[in-house]
Protein backbone atom coordinates (compact mmCIF):
# COMPACT_ATOMS: atom_id res chain seq x y z
CA UNK A 1 0.00 0.00 0.00
CA UNK A 2 1.25 3.41 -0.91
CA UNK A 3 1.05 6.03 1.80
CA UNK A 4 1.97 8.81 -0.55
CA UNK A 5 -0.55 11.62 -0.50
CA UNK A 6 -1.56 12.53 -4.05
CA UNK A 7 -1.50 16.18 -4.91
CA UNK A 8 -4.87 17.08 -6.38
CA UNK A 9 -4.54 17.64 -10.11
CA UNK A 10 -6.65 20.49 -11.48
CA UNK A 11 -9.57 19.17 -13.52
CA UNK A 12 -8.53 19.32 -17.17
CA UNK A 13 -11.44 18.47 -19.42
CA UNK A 14 -9.33 18.68 -22.59
CA UNK A 15 -6.88 16.14 -21.21
CA UNK A 16 -9.75 13.85 -20.27
CA UNK A 17 -11.33 14.21 -23.72
CA UNK A 18 -8.03 13.28 -25.31
CA UNK A 19 -8.31 9.91 -23.57
CA UNK A 20 -11.64 9.12 -25.28
CA UNK A 21 -10.97 8.33 -28.96
CA UNK A 22 -14.62 8.39 -30.01
CA UNK A 23 -15.07 11.98 -28.90
CA UNK A 24 -12.98 13.19 -31.83
CA UNK A 25 -15.33 11.49 -34.31
CA UNK A 26 -17.53 13.50 -36.60
CA UNK A 27 -21.13 12.55 -37.40
CA UNK A 28 -22.82 13.92 -40.54
CA UNK A 29 -19.77 16.19 -40.92
CA UNK A 30 -20.35 17.75 -37.50
CA UNK A 31 -18.41 17.38 -34.28
CA UNK A 32 -19.91 14.66 -32.14
CA UNK A 33 -21.56 16.14 -29.07
CA UNK A 34 -22.28 13.09 -26.97
CA UNK A 35 -24.97 13.81 -24.39
CA UNK A 36 -26.40 10.32 -24.01
CA UNK A 37 -24.15 9.24 -21.16
CA UNK A 38 -27.07 8.12 -19.03
CA UNK A 39 -27.68 5.38 -21.58
CA UNK A 40 -24.03 4.45 -21.88
CA UNK A 41 -20.77 6.30 -21.40
CA UNK A 42 -17.86 6.30 -23.86
CA UNK A 43 -14.62 4.50 -23.05
CA UNK A 44 -11.17 5.93 -22.39
CA UNK A 45 -8.13 4.55 -24.21
CA UNK A 46 -7.01 3.05 -20.88
CA UNK A 47 -10.06 0.77 -20.81
CA UNK A 48 -9.94 -0.08 -24.52
CA UNK A 49 -6.23 -0.94 -24.30
CA UNK A 50 -6.75 -2.93 -21.14
CA UNK A 51 -9.26 -5.20 -22.90
CA UNK A 52 -6.87 -5.73 -25.82
CA UNK A 53 -4.02 -6.45 -23.41
CA UNK A 54 -6.06 -9.12 -21.68
CA UNK A 55 -6.66 -10.99 -24.93
CA UNK A 56 -3.08 -10.43 -26.07
CA UNK A 57 -1.17 -11.23 -22.90
CA UNK A 58 -3.15 -12.74 -20.02
CA UNK A 59 -6.11 -14.67 -21.34
CA UNK A 60 -7.32 -18.14 -20.41
CA UNK A 61 -10.26 -19.48 -18.46
CA UNK A 62 -10.19 -18.55 -14.79
CA UNK A 63 -10.27 -20.43 -11.51
CA UNK A 64 -9.57 -23.73 -13.24
CA UNK A 65 -6.26 -24.28 -14.87
CA UNK A 66 -3.02 -25.17 -13.23
CA UNK A 67 -1.27 -23.50 -16.12
CA UNK A 68 0.38 -20.12 -16.19
CA UNK A 69 -2.12 -18.23 -18.33
CA UNK A 70 -5.11 -19.39 -16.33
CA UNK A 71 -3.44 -18.24 -13.15
CA UNK A 72 -2.50 -14.91 -14.73
CA UNK A 73 -6.06 -14.29 -15.95
CA UNK A 74 -7.45 -15.32 -12.56
CA UNK A 75 -5.09 -12.96 -10.77
CA UNK A 76 -6.07 -10.08 -13.06
CA UNK A 77 -9.76 -10.74 -12.61
CA UNK A 78 -9.48 -10.96 -8.84
CA UNK A 79 -7.30 -7.85 -8.74
CA UNK A 80 -10.07 -6.04 -10.59
CA UNK A 81 -12.59 -7.32 -8.05
CA UNK A 82 -10.45 -5.83 -5.31
CA UNK A 83 -10.39 -2.51 -7.19
CA UNK A 84 -14.17 -2.55 -7.38
CA UNK A 85 -14.39 -3.43 -3.70
CA UNK A 86 -12.21 -0.48 -2.78
CA UNK A 87 -14.13 1.77 -5.18
CA UNK A 88 -17.42 1.10 -3.38
CA UNK A 89 -15.78 0.51 0.01
CA UNK A 90 -17.37 -2.89 0.51
CA UNK A 91 -16.17 -4.73 3.59
CA UNK A 92 -14.98 -7.76 1.67
CA UNK A 93 -14.37 -9.07 -1.83
CA UNK A 94 -16.85 -11.80 -1.02
CA UNK A 95 -19.53 -9.13 -1.22
CA UNK A 96 -18.66 -8.16 -4.81
CA UNK A 97 -20.43 -10.38 -7.35
CA UNK A 98 -19.74 -9.95 -11.06
CA UNK A 99 -22.93 -9.90 -13.12
CA UNK A 100 -23.76 -8.88 -16.69
CA UNK A 101 -25.15 -5.58 -15.52
CA UNK A 102 -27.51 -3.99 -13.04
CA UNK A 103 -30.47 -5.77 -14.61
CA UNK A 104 -28.97 -9.18 -13.92
CA UNK A 105 -28.03 -8.07 -10.42
CA UNK A 106 -31.61 -7.11 -9.58
CA UNK A 107 -32.97 -10.28 -11.16
CA UNK A 108 -30.50 -12.30 -9.11
CA UNK A 109 -31.66 -10.77 -5.83
CA UNK A 110 -35.35 -10.84 -6.72
CA UNK A 111 -35.17 -14.50 -7.73
CA UNK A 112 -32.73 -15.89 -5.17
CA UNK A 113 -33.54 -13.81 -2.11
CA UNK A 114 -37.18 -13.43 -3.12
CA UNK A 115 -37.94 -17.13 -3.58
CA UNK A 116 -36.39 -17.93 -0.21
CA UNK A 117 -37.88 -15.04 1.74
CA UNK A 118 -41.15 -13.80 0.24
CA UNK A 119 -44.56 -15.25 0.85
CA UNK A 120 -48.14 -14.22 0.12
CA UNK A 121 -49.01 -10.84 1.54
CA UNK A 122 -45.41 -9.70 2.02
CA UNK A 123 -44.78 -6.26 0.58
CA UNK A 124 -42.10 -4.90 -1.73
CA UNK A 125 -41.85 -1.11 -1.94
CA UNK A 126 -40.63 0.49 -5.18
CA UNK A 127 -40.76 4.11 -6.27
CA UNK A 128 -42.60 5.72 -9.15
CA UNK A 129 -39.27 6.76 -10.69
CA UNK A 130 -37.76 3.30 -11.06
CA UNK A 131 -36.24 2.08 -14.30
CA UNK A 132 -38.12 -0.90 -15.71
CA UNK A 133 -35.23 -3.09 -14.58
CA UNK A 134 -36.10 -2.31 -10.95
CA UNK A 135 -39.81 -2.95 -11.50
CA UNK A 136 -40.24 -6.01 -13.68
CA UNK A 137 -37.99 -8.45 -11.73
CA UNK A 138 -40.05 -7.66 -8.62
CA UNK A 139 -43.31 -8.15 -10.51
CA UNK A 140 -42.06 -11.56 -11.63
CA UNK A 141 -41.21 -12.68 -8.11
CA UNK A 142 -44.40 -11.14 -6.72
CA UNK A 143 -46.42 -13.25 -9.18
CA UNK A 144 -44.60 -16.37 -8.04
CA UNK A 145 -44.83 -15.74 -4.31
CA UNK A 146 -48.02 -13.73 -3.84
CA UNK A 147 -46.05 -10.76 -2.55
CA UNK A 148 -47.56 -7.31 -3.15
CA UNK A 149 -45.86 -4.29 -4.71
CA UNK A 150 -46.37 -0.82 -3.21
CA UNK A 151 -45.19 2.35 -4.89
CA UNK A 152 -43.75 5.57 -3.44
CA UNK A 153 -45.21 8.43 -5.50
CA UNK A 154 -43.15 11.43 -6.65
CA UNK A 155 -43.88 15.14 -6.50
CA UNK A 156 -44.21 17.52 -9.44
CA UNK A 157 -40.56 18.47 -8.93
CA UNK A 158 -39.54 14.81 -9.10
CA UNK A 159 -38.83 14.10 -5.43
CA UNK A 160 -40.00 11.08 -3.48
CA UNK A 161 -43.06 11.61 -1.28
CA UNK A 162 -41.23 10.67 1.90
CA UNK A 163 -44.32 11.02 4.12
CA UNK A 164 -46.15 8.53 1.93
CA UNK A 165 -43.15 6.23 2.09
CA UNK A 166 -43.23 6.38 5.87
CA UNK A 167 -46.90 5.36 5.76
CA UNK A 168 -46.20 2.47 3.38
CA UNK A 169 -43.60 0.90 5.67
CA UNK A 170 -44.95 -1.76 7.98
CA UNK A 171 -44.02 -5.15 9.37
CA UNK A 172 -45.25 -6.57 6.06
CA UNK A 173 -42.50 -4.71 4.18
CA UNK A 174 -39.74 -7.13 3.31
CA UNK A 175 -37.86 -5.24 0.60
CA UNK A 176 -37.46 -1.62 -0.47
CA UNK A 177 -35.96 -1.48 -3.98
CA UNK A 178 -35.06 2.05 -4.92
CA UNK A 179 -32.94 3.96 -7.38
CA UNK A 180 -30.06 6.10 -6.12
CA UNK A 181 -30.39 8.61 -8.97
CA UNK A 182 -33.40 8.71 -11.32
CA UNK A 183 -32.36 7.99 -14.90
CA UNK A 184 -35.28 9.97 -16.29
CA UNK A 185 -35.27 12.97 -13.92
CA UNK A 186 -31.81 13.16 -12.41
CA UNK A 187 -33.19 13.26 -8.86
CA UNK A 188 -30.75 12.12 -6.17
CA UNK A 189 -32.90 10.33 -3.61
CA UNK A 190 -32.34 10.66 0.16
CA UNK A 191 -30.87 7.17 0.47
CA UNK A 192 -29.60 7.46 4.03
CA UNK A 193 -33.09 8.25 5.30
CA UNK A 194 -34.70 5.54 3.18
CA UNK A 195 -32.25 2.93 4.41
CA UNK A 196 -32.54 3.81 8.09
CA UNK A 197 -36.34 3.98 7.91
CA UNK A 198 -36.53 0.67 6.05
CA UNK A 199 -34.20 -1.07 8.47
CA UNK A 200 -36.20 0.29 11.40
CA UNK A 201 -39.25 -1.39 9.85
CA UNK A 202 -37.32 -4.63 9.45
CA UNK A 203 -37.05 -4.40 5.65
CA UNK A 204 -34.01 -4.85 3.42
CA UNK A 205 -32.97 -2.26 0.84
CA UNK A 206 -31.74 -2.84 -2.69
CA UNK A 207 -30.32 0.21 -4.44
CA UNK A 208 -30.12 0.63 -8.22
CA UNK A 209 -26.92 2.64 -8.46
CA UNK A 210 -26.56 2.76 -12.26
CA UNK A 211 -26.94 6.51 -12.56
CA UNK A 212 -25.12 7.26 -9.31
CA UNK A 213 -21.76 5.54 -9.64
CA UNK A 214 -20.51 7.66 -12.57
CA UNK A 215 -21.25 10.87 -10.65
CA UNK A 216 -20.97 10.34 -6.89
CA UNK A 217 -18.58 8.65 -4.51
CA UNK A 218 -20.30 5.68 -2.91
CA UNK A 219 -19.40 3.89 0.28
CA UNK A 220 -21.15 0.61 1.03
CA UNK A 221 -20.11 0.49 4.66
CA UNK A 222 -21.30 4.03 5.37
CA UNK A 223 -24.49 3.66 3.30
CA UNK A 224 -25.51 0.37 4.91
CA UNK A 225 -27.56 -0.74 1.88
CA UNK A 226 -28.21 -4.47 1.84
CA UNK A 227 -27.78 -4.77 -1.93
CA UNK A 228 -26.41 -2.28 -4.44
CA UNK A 229 -26.16 -2.86 -8.19
CA UNK A 230 -24.53 -1.00 -11.07
CA UNK A 231 -23.43 -1.53 -14.66
CA UNK A 232 -19.87 -1.10 -15.87
CA UNK A 233 -20.75 0.51 -19.18
CA UNK A 234 -22.18 3.65 -17.57
CA UNK A 235 -18.96 4.03 -15.58
CA UNK A 236 -16.75 4.33 -18.69
CA UNK A 237 -16.18 0.58 -18.54
CA UNK A 238 -17.09 -2.25 -20.92
CA UNK A 239 -20.65 -3.35 -21.56
CA UNK A 240 -21.67 -6.81 -20.42
CA UNK A 241 -20.16 -6.49 -16.95
CA UNK A 242 -21.68 -5.12 -13.79
CA UNK A 243 -21.59 -5.55 -10.06
CA UNK A 244 -23.94 -6.78 -7.39
CA UNK A 245 -22.85 -5.79 -3.93
CA UNK A 246 -24.59 -7.67 -1.13
CA UNK A 247 -23.98 -7.98 2.57
CA UNK A 248 -22.07 -11.16 3.18
CA UNK A 249 -24.50 -12.66 5.69
CA UNK A 250 -27.40 -12.16 3.28
CA UNK A 251 -25.54 -13.58 0.28
CA UNK A 252 -24.38 -16.52 2.36
CA UNK A 253 -27.94 -17.39 3.30
CA UNK A 254 -29.30 -17.04 -0.24
CA UNK A 255 -29.64 -20.04 -2.58
CA UNK A 256 -27.72 -19.95 -5.87
CA UNK A 257 -29.31 -18.05 -8.76
CA UNK A 258 -27.90 -20.12 -11.62
CA UNK A 259 -26.27 -23.52 -11.44
CA UNK A 260 -23.24 -24.63 -13.40
CA UNK A 261 -19.50 -24.68 -13.33
CA UNK A 262 -17.50 -22.39 -11.08
CA UNK A 263 -20.33 -22.03 -8.54
CA UNK A 264 -19.98 -25.51 -7.06
CA UNK A 265 -17.89 -27.11 -4.37
CA UNK A 266 -18.71 -30.76 -5.09
CA UNK A 267 -21.18 -32.31 -7.53
CA UNK A 268 -22.66 -35.78 -7.30
CA UNK A 269 -25.95 -37.10 -8.62
CA UNK A 270 -27.14 -37.28 -5.02
CA UNK A 271 -26.63 -33.55 -4.65
CA UNK A 272 -24.16 -30.72 -4.90
CA UNK A 273 -22.65 -28.18 -2.58
CA UNK A 274 -21.88 -24.61 -3.39
CA UNK A 275 -18.68 -22.69 -3.71
CA UNK A 276 -17.93 -19.89 -1.28
CA UNK A 277 -18.78 -16.30 -2.03
CA UNK A 278 -18.56 -14.60 -4.41
CA UNK A 279 -18.28 -17.65 -6.73
CA UNK A 280 -21.57 -19.19 -5.56
CA UNK A 281 -23.29 -16.54 -7.70
CA UNK A 282 -20.94 -16.68 -10.67
CA UNK A 283 -22.00 -19.81 -12.55
CA UNK A 284 -20.23 -20.53 -15.82
CA UNK A 285 -17.23 -18.90 -17.40
CA UNK A 286 -17.45 -15.23 -16.44
CA UNK A 287 -16.93 -12.21 -18.66
CA UNK A 288 -13.21 -12.27 -17.93
CA UNK A 289 -11.81 -9.51 -20.11
CA UNK A 290 -14.59 -7.06 -19.31
CA UNK A 291 -14.34 -7.74 -15.58
CA UNK A 292 -10.65 -6.85 -15.80
CA UNK A 293 -11.59 -3.86 -17.98
CA UNK A 294 -14.00 -2.66 -15.34
CA UNK A 295 -11.04 -2.53 -12.98
CA UNK A 296 -9.30 -0.24 -15.47
CA UNK A 297 -12.38 2.01 -15.61
CA UNK A 298 -12.46 2.20 -11.82
CA UNK A 299 -8.77 3.14 -11.83
CA UNK A 300 -9.42 5.84 -14.41
CA UNK A 301 -12.32 7.44 -12.56
CA UNK A 302 -10.62 7.13 -9.17
CA UNK A 303 -7.50 8.92 -10.42
CA UNK A 304 -9.61 11.93 -11.35
CA UNK A 305 -11.75 11.72 -8.24
CA UNK A 306 -15.41 12.42 -7.63
CA UNK A 307 -14.78 15.77 -6.04
CA UNK A 308 -13.51 17.11 -9.36
CA UNK A 309 -15.94 15.11 -11.47
CA UNK A 310 -18.92 16.19 -9.38
CA UNK A 311 -17.92 19.85 -9.42
CA UNK A 312 -17.51 19.85 -13.21
CA UNK A 313 -20.75 17.99 -13.87
CA UNK A 314 -22.73 20.15 -11.47
CA UNK A 315 -21.42 23.25 -13.22
CA UNK A 316 -22.43 21.75 -16.58
CA UNK A 317 -25.89 20.89 -15.29
CA UNK A 318 -26.40 24.37 -13.85
CA UNK A 319 -25.23 25.98 -17.08
CA UNK A 320 -27.42 23.74 -19.24
CA UNK A 321 -30.43 24.30 -17.01
CA UNK A 322 -29.98 28.06 -17.28
CA UNK A 323 -29.52 27.88 -21.07
CA UNK A 324 -32.62 25.78 -21.59
CA UNK A 325 -34.74 27.82 -19.22
CA UNK A 326 -33.95 30.82 -21.42
CA UNK A 327 -35.76 29.10 -24.29
CA UNK A 328 -39.43 29.93 -23.71
CA UNK A 329 -40.90 26.85 -25.31
CA UNK A 330 -38.85 24.44 -23.18
CA UNK A 331 -40.18 22.83 -20.04
CA UNK A 332 -37.75 20.94 -17.83
CA UNK A 333 -39.12 17.73 -16.31
CA UNK A 334 -37.55 17.01 -12.95
CA UNK A 335 -36.43 19.95 -10.87
CA UNK A 336 -35.48 18.38 -7.59
CA UNK A 337 -33.01 20.50 -5.62
CA UNK A 338 -30.54 17.63 -5.61
CA UNK A 339 -29.86 16.30 -9.08
CA UNK A 340 -27.13 14.44 -10.90
CA UNK A 341 -26.11 15.57 -14.39
CA UNK A 342 -29.34 14.63 -16.17
CA UNK A 343 -31.65 17.10 -17.88
CA UNK A 344 -35.02 15.88 -19.15
CA UNK A 345 -37.18 18.33 -21.07
CA UNK A 346 -40.01 18.97 -23.50
CA UNK A 347 -40.50 21.62 -26.16
CA UNK A 348 -43.99 22.98 -26.79
CA UNK A 349 -45.56 21.56 -29.91
CA UNK A 350 -42.61 19.40 -30.92
CA UNK A 351 -42.43 15.70 -30.20
CA UNK A 352 -39.18 14.51 -28.55
CA UNK A 353 -38.40 12.22 -31.49
CA UNK A 354 -38.50 15.06 -33.93
CA UNK A 355 -36.19 17.01 -31.63
CA UNK A 356 -33.88 14.00 -31.38
CA UNK A 357 -33.67 13.62 -35.16
CA UNK A 358 -32.88 17.28 -35.76
CA UNK A 359 -30.30 17.35 -32.95
CA UNK A 360 -28.73 14.18 -34.33
CA UNK A 361 -28.07 15.82 -37.69
CA UNK A 362 -26.33 18.63 -35.79
CA UNK A 363 -24.06 16.00 -34.23
CA UNK A 364 -25.80 16.21 -30.86
CA UNK A 365 -26.65 12.78 -29.43
CA UNK A 366 -29.47 12.81 -26.87
CA UNK A 367 -31.91 10.19 -25.74
CA UNK A 368 -35.55 10.57 -26.63
CA UNK A 369 -38.35 8.35 -25.47
CA UNK A 370 -39.59 6.98 -22.19
CA UNK A 371 -36.11 6.12 -20.88
CA UNK A 372 -37.34 2.70 -19.74
CA UNK A 373 -39.29 4.53 -17.06
CA UNK A 374 -42.85 4.53 -18.37
CA UNK A 375 -44.38 5.16 -14.93
CA UNK A 376 -42.43 8.44 -14.78
CA UNK A 377 -43.81 9.43 -18.18
CA UNK A 378 -47.33 8.57 -17.00
CA UNK A 379 -46.77 10.61 -13.84
CA UNK A 380 -46.11 13.72 -15.92
CA UNK A 381 -48.67 12.68 -18.54
CA UNK A 382 -46.16 12.71 -21.40
CA UNK A 383 -45.28 10.01 -23.90
CA UNK A 384 -41.60 10.82 -23.95
CA UNK A 385 -39.00 13.41 -23.09
CA UNK A 386 -35.68 14.53 -24.49
CA UNK A 387 -32.85 13.71 -22.12
CA UNK A 388 -29.41 15.27 -22.17
CA UNK A 389 -27.17 13.42 -19.73
CA UNK A 390 -23.68 14.70 -19.04
CA UNK A 391 -20.38 13.03 -18.30
CA UNK A 392 -17.08 14.31 -16.98
CA UNK A 393 -15.78 14.82 -20.54
CA UNK A 394 -18.58 17.15 -21.63
CA UNK A 395 -17.85 20.85 -22.05
CA UNK A 396 -19.67 24.14 -21.78
CA UNK A 397 -19.23 24.53 -25.56
CA UNK A 398 -21.19 21.31 -25.98
CA UNK A 399 -24.00 22.75 -23.90
CA UNK A 400 -23.93 25.75 -26.24
CA UNK A 401 -24.17 23.36 -29.20
CA UNK A 402 -27.20 21.72 -27.58
CA UNK A 403 -28.89 25.09 -27.11
CA UNK A 404 -28.06 26.16 -30.67
CA UNK A 405 -29.45 22.95 -32.14
CA UNK A 406 -32.62 23.42 -30.10
CA UNK A 407 -32.97 26.84 -31.71
CA UNK A 408 -32.78 25.08 -35.07
CA UNK A 409 -35.65 22.82 -33.98
CA UNK A 410 -37.67 25.92 -33.17
CA UNK A 411 -36.89 27.40 -36.59
CA UNK A 412 -38.02 24.28 -38.42
CA UNK A 413 -41.21 23.95 -36.41
CA UNK A 414 -42.09 27.64 -36.17
CA UNK B 1 -26.79 16.97 -48.13
CA UNK B 2 -29.19 14.04 -48.29
CA UNK B 3 -30.84 13.67 -44.94
CA UNK B 4 -30.90 17.30 -43.91
CA UNK B 5 -33.69 17.69 -41.35
CA UNK B 6 -35.32 20.43 -43.42
CA UNK B 7 -35.79 17.84 -46.22
CA UNK B 8 -37.63 15.65 -43.75
CA UNK B 9 -39.71 18.30 -42.08
CA UNK B 10 -41.29 19.83 -45.16
CA UNK B 11 -44.10 22.36 -44.80
CA UNK B 12 -46.70 19.85 -45.92
CA UNK B 13 -45.64 17.39 -43.22
CA UNK B 14 -45.57 20.08 -40.56
CA UNK B 15 -49.01 21.26 -41.65
CA UNK B 16 -50.47 17.77 -41.35
CA UNK B 17 -48.79 17.19 -37.98
CA UNK B 18 -50.03 20.47 -36.53
CA UNK B 19 -53.49 20.22 -38.05
CA UNK B 20 -54.14 16.53 -38.52
CA UNK B 21 -57.11 15.71 -40.77
CA UNK B 22 -59.66 13.18 -39.57
CA UNK B 23 -58.33 13.16 -36.02
CA UNK B 24 -60.57 11.81 -33.30
CA UNK B 25 -62.71 8.78 -32.57
CA UNK B 26 -65.18 7.46 -35.13
CA UNK B 27 -68.70 6.62 -33.98
CA UNK B 28 -69.95 3.43 -35.50
CA UNK B 29 -66.59 2.28 -36.75
CA UNK B 30 -66.76 -1.26 -38.09
CA UNK B 31 -63.04 -1.91 -37.84
CA UNK B 32 -60.33 -0.54 -35.60
CA UNK B 33 -56.82 -1.39 -34.44
CA UNK B 34 -54.13 0.10 -32.26
CA UNK B 35 -50.56 0.62 -33.29
CA UNK B 36 -47.85 0.84 -30.68
CA UNK B 37 -44.19 1.63 -31.01
CA UNK B 38 -42.82 0.27 -27.73
CA UNK B 39 -39.45 1.80 -28.47
CA UNK B 40 -40.76 5.33 -28.13
CA UNK B 41 -44.17 4.96 -26.53
CA UNK B 42 -46.01 6.32 -29.56
CA UNK B 43 -49.55 5.05 -29.92
CA UNK B 44 -52.16 5.32 -32.59
CA UNK B 45 -55.68 3.98 -33.05
CA UNK B 46 -57.12 3.78 -36.56
CA UNK B 47 -60.90 3.57 -36.98
CA UNK B 48 -62.54 2.47 -40.23
CA UNK B 49 -66.15 2.23 -41.38
CA UNK B 50 -66.47 -0.26 -44.18
CA UNK B 51 -69.41 -0.20 -46.58
CA UNK B 52 -69.10 -3.52 -48.32
CA UNK B 53 -65.62 -3.49 -49.73
CA UNK B 54 -65.27 0.27 -49.60
CA UNK B 55 -63.67 2.36 -46.85
CA UNK B 56 -66.51 4.80 -46.24
CA UNK B 57 -64.89 6.67 -43.36
CA UNK B 58 -61.54 6.85 -41.58
CA UNK B 59 -60.45 8.56 -38.40
CA UNK B 60 -57.51 8.15 -36.05
CA UNK B 61 -56.28 9.11 -32.62
CA UNK B 62 -52.53 9.50 -32.24
CA UNK B 63 -49.98 10.32 -29.65
CA UNK B 64 -46.80 10.57 -31.60
CA UNK B 65 -44.18 12.54 -33.44
CA UNK B 66 -44.68 14.83 -36.43
CA UNK B 67 -43.83 12.05 -38.87
CA UNK B 68 -46.28 9.52 -37.47
CA UNK B 69 -49.13 12.04 -37.13
CA UNK B 70 -48.57 13.52 -40.62
CA UNK B 71 -48.44 10.06 -42.14
CA UNK B 72 -51.68 9.05 -40.39
CA UNK B 73 -53.36 12.28 -41.46
CA UNK B 74 -52.36 11.88 -45.10
CA UNK B 75 -53.31 8.22 -45.03
CA UNK B 76 -56.78 9.04 -43.73
CA UNK B 77 -57.38 11.43 -46.63
CA UNK B 78 -55.94 9.08 -49.21
CA UNK B 79 -57.76 5.88 -48.31
CA UNK B 80 -61.20 7.35 -47.71
CA UNK B 81 -63.47 6.10 -50.50
CA UNK B 82 -60.97 3.49 -51.67
CA UNK B 83 -61.61 -0.23 -51.68
CA UNK B 84 -59.77 -2.48 -49.27
CA UNK B 85 -57.69 -3.77 -52.16
CA UNK B 86 -56.79 -0.25 -53.29
CA UNK B 87 -55.83 0.81 -49.77
CA UNK B 88 -53.59 -2.23 -49.39
CA UNK B 89 -51.95 -1.54 -52.74
CA UNK B 90 -51.35 2.06 -51.66
CA UNK B 91 -49.72 0.87 -48.45
CA UNK B 92 -47.36 -1.32 -50.46
CA UNK B 93 -46.36 1.60 -52.65
CA UNK B 94 -45.94 3.86 -49.64
CA UNK B 95 -43.86 1.26 -47.85
CA UNK B 96 -41.58 0.96 -50.88
CA UNK B 97 -41.29 4.75 -50.98
CA UNK B 98 -40.19 5.24 -47.36
CA UNK B 99 -37.88 2.24 -47.29
CA UNK B 100 -36.14 3.45 -50.43
CA UNK B 101 -37.47 0.93 -52.93
CA UNK B 102 -38.99 3.47 -55.32
CA UNK B 103 -39.07 7.16 -56.08
CA UNK B 104 -42.82 7.16 -55.62
CA UNK B 105 -43.31 9.29 -58.72
CA UNK B 106 -46.27 8.21 -60.82
CA UNK B 107 -47.39 5.78 -58.15
CA UNK B 108 -50.43 7.81 -57.24
CA UNK B 109 -48.98 8.60 -53.84
CA UNK B 110 -49.64 12.34 -54.19
CA UNK B 111 -48.99 14.11 -50.85
CA UNK B 112 -47.45 10.96 -49.44
CA UNK B 113 -44.43 11.58 -51.65
CA UNK B 114 -43.51 14.33 -49.19
CA UNK B 115 -42.60 11.57 -46.72
CA UNK B 116 -39.95 10.12 -49.04
CA UNK B 117 -37.28 11.92 -46.99
CA UNK B 118 -37.85 9.43 -44.18
CA UNK B 119 -35.72 6.92 -46.09
CA UNK B 120 -32.64 8.93 -45.10
CA UNK B 121 -33.59 8.63 -41.43
CA UNK B 122 -33.71 4.87 -40.84
CA UNK B 123 -34.71 5.18 -37.19
CA UNK B 124 -37.81 7.08 -38.24
CA UNK B 125 -39.25 4.75 -40.89
CA UNK B 126 -41.35 3.00 -38.27
CA UNK B 127 -42.90 6.33 -37.33
CA UNK B 128 -44.10 6.78 -40.91
CA UNK B 129 -45.52 3.29 -41.24
CA UNK B 130 -47.14 2.86 -37.81
CA UNK B 131 -50.61 4.12 -38.81
CA UNK B 132 -50.50 2.06 -42.01
CA UNK B 133 -49.75 -1.12 -40.12
CA UNK B 134 -52.64 -0.31 -37.78
CA UNK B 135 -54.91 0.28 -40.78
CA UNK B 136 -53.94 -3.09 -42.25
CA UNK B 137 -54.51 -4.76 -38.91
CA UNK B 138 -57.96 -3.16 -38.66
CA UNK B 139 -58.82 -4.40 -42.16
CA UNK B 140 -57.76 -7.90 -41.23
CA UNK B 141 -60.41 -7.52 -38.58
CA UNK B 142 -58.15 -8.89 -35.90
CA UNK B 143 -58.62 -5.79 -33.82
CA UNK B 144 -55.44 -6.55 -31.95
CA UNK B 145 -52.63 -4.17 -31.36
CA UNK B 146 -49.84 -4.10 -33.90
CA UNK B 147 -46.33 -3.31 -32.82
CA UNK B 148 -43.45 -1.96 -34.75
CA UNK B 149 -41.06 -4.23 -32.88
Amino acid sequence: MSTKIETPVPFDVDAIRADFPILSQEVYGKKLVYLDNGASAQKPRQVIDNISETYETRYANVHRGVHYMSQTATDAMEAAREKVRAFINAGSEREVIYVRGATEGINLVAASWGRANLSAGDEIILSEMEHHSNIVPWQLIAQQTGAVIKVIPITDAGELEMEVFKGLLSDKTKMVAITHVSNALGTVVPLADIISMSHAAGALVLVDGCQAVPHLAIDMQALDADFYVFSGHKLYGPSGIGVLYGKEALLDAMPPYQGGGEMIDTVTFEGSTWADLPFKFEAGTPNIADAIGLGAAVDYVSAIGFEAIGAHENALLAYATEKLRAINSIRIIGEAPEKAAILSFLMDGVHPHDIGTILDREGVAVRTGHHCAQPVMDRYDVAATVRASFAMYNTFEEVDALAASLSKVQEIFS
Amino acid sequence: MAGDPSDLYQDLILDHSKNPRNAGPLDGATHQARGNNPLCGDRITVYLTLDGDQIADVKFEARGCAISVASASMMSEMIKGKTVEEATALFEKFHALVTGGTSGEGDGLEELESLAGVRDFPTRIKCATLSWHAMQQALRGAGEEVRTE
